[in-house]
């Protein structure tokens, strides 16, 4: 034991930790939103393709699903530049990989929405004569986007905290900052529960926020 | 290339053992720690119940990476001294269990009320009604999400690798030190994970199925 806590470096270094929690929500933000992207356009393209389209965006979503993250995070950053020809940041190379990551998470997400719409709106659309693509964007997609609210913002928050994963390759994002102050002042135990700290009154205020966000639509309908 | 590859075969095996006992120890350790605090949290007293509330909920709510790390250089400050894999299995058992918890707190809460009551009415205790009642019901539902998220912690186990155990992550980083063949090993080391976590999704999902025939 006669561990004393002293948090004077830990303040000293804050911004490190400051700057990191905003690296972490851009991460995840800008993920989620291009994750956003892949999910809706692979989940209608599901529900309306052949076999062969089906089979290979299932593949995606099972391949990444069953995946270690920190394993796609390397594949992308160290593997893909050996056999493609392309530079690019750790950032860069980071967004890519959880965006593809949230993708396949989100496809799921959209494809049982899309499901869950009942029949009998798309019918009711069909009836007051909207074509194929009014039906889409004006009844199907904010029906589903309703539904899947609640998967959305879990989705976001489990992504907030898979931003730590990032750390491995230098982003230096929250779990960085922690990390480089533990190397540096040896403050181990006071930066683990300042981090703590931070990723729990973060998260559970996104989750407040979100939540307010989806009482507000369920309202609305 | 592949003469290389095939080289470190070996070696790869062992750490992909290494994976696999991490995922074993994890797995059945917060069976163990996961049920009984569960049942604590459905069944205890109010400061039983909230302490585990505080500590599924504070477990849940920080990135696997930073418990792992927190516990693997925060115990040795305060006098613990623990090998790297058994810090590794305490923080992924620490993370699981509170998954666990979940997963019971939602199988026993989706059983009817009646049903406790009328193993009440007919006189059985505290602990017949768990186990003649509510658990061989809650079992159906508890049995699905928990193969799937065993998954999950085949997939966490990757993140022991940051400790330097030589597990499968690790194993097929040190061999592209040597061989500098990125994409290959990692292409390599995907497939392996994902053979090993498809096959217990598909088990999930056939017992899902399987059990689909219960009505609330």
């Amino acid at each position: 034991m006669g561990y004393t806590l002293n948090f004077n470096l830990i303040w000293r270094h804050f911004d490190k930790l400051w700057g990191g929690l905003l690296l972490s929500l851009e991460l995840a933000v800008i993920s989620i939103a291009i994750g956003i992207l892949i999910g809706l356009l692979l989940a209608v393209w599901y529900v309306s393709a052949g076999r062969a389209v089906r089979t290979v965006i299932a593949a995606y979503v099972e391949f990444i699903r069953n995946v270690p993250l920190i394993l796609l995070v390397y594949l992308v950053f160290y593997g893909l530049p050996t056999v493609v020809d392309i530079a690019y940041s750790a950032q860069t190379s980071f967004i890519a990989t959880l965006s593809l990551y949230s993708g396949a998470y989100l496809v799921e997400v959209f494809r049982s929405g899309l499901e869950a719409v009942p029949r009998g709106q798309l019918d009711a659309g069909k009836a007051i004569g909207l074509t194929p693509w009014q039906r889409l964007v004006h009844v199907r997609l904010p029906t589903m986007l309703r539904i899947t609210l609640p998967a959305l913002s879990n989705t976001f928050l489990s992504l907030f905290k898979d931003t730590s994963v990032a750390s491995v390759i230098s982003v230096p994002e929250l779990t960085y900052g922690a990390q480089w102050i533990n190397f540096n002042t040896f403050r181990i135990v006071e930066v683990y529960l300042v981090v703590t700290a931070m990723y729990l009154l973060t998260g559970y205020a996104l989750l407040f926020a979100l939540r307010l966000v989806e009482r507000r639509f369920r309202a609305a309908h | 290339m592949l003469g290389q590859i095939a080289y470190a075969l070996p070696f790869l095996a062992q750490g992909f053992a290494v994976t696999l006992w991490v995922s074993l120890l994890v797995v059945l350790l917060s069976l163990v720690a996961g049920v009984m605090m569960g049942v604590g949290l459905v069944y205890g007293p109010a400061p039983l119940r909230w302490a585990v509330r505080i500590f599924s909920d504070t477990i849940r709510g920080i990135p696997i990476l930073v418990l792992i790390f927190f516990v693997y250089y925060g115990l040795p400050a305060v006098g613990l001294h623990l090998e790297s894999f058994w810090a590794a299995v305490l923080a992924l058992t620490l993370f699981k269990t509170a998954q666990v918890i979940e997963y019971l707190r939602g199988a026993v809460g989706s059983i009817p009320k009646g049903q406790s009551e009328a193993a009440m009415a007919i006189g059985l205790t505290f602990r017949q009604r768990l186990a003649y009642v509510i658990f061989p019901q809650a079992f159906r539902r508890f049995l699905p999400p928990w193969i799937n998220g065993v998954t999950d912690a085949v997939k966490g186990s990757a993140l022991v690798s940051l400790l330097g155990i030589t597990d499968l992550m690790h194993a097929i980083n040190q061999v592209i030190g040597r061989t500098y063949e990125a994409m290959p090993l990692y292409i390599l080391g995907a497939v392996i994970y994902f053979a090993v976590n498809y096959a217990l999704s598909l088990a999930s999902r056939r017992l899902e199925r399987r059990f689909s025939f219960i009505r609330e």
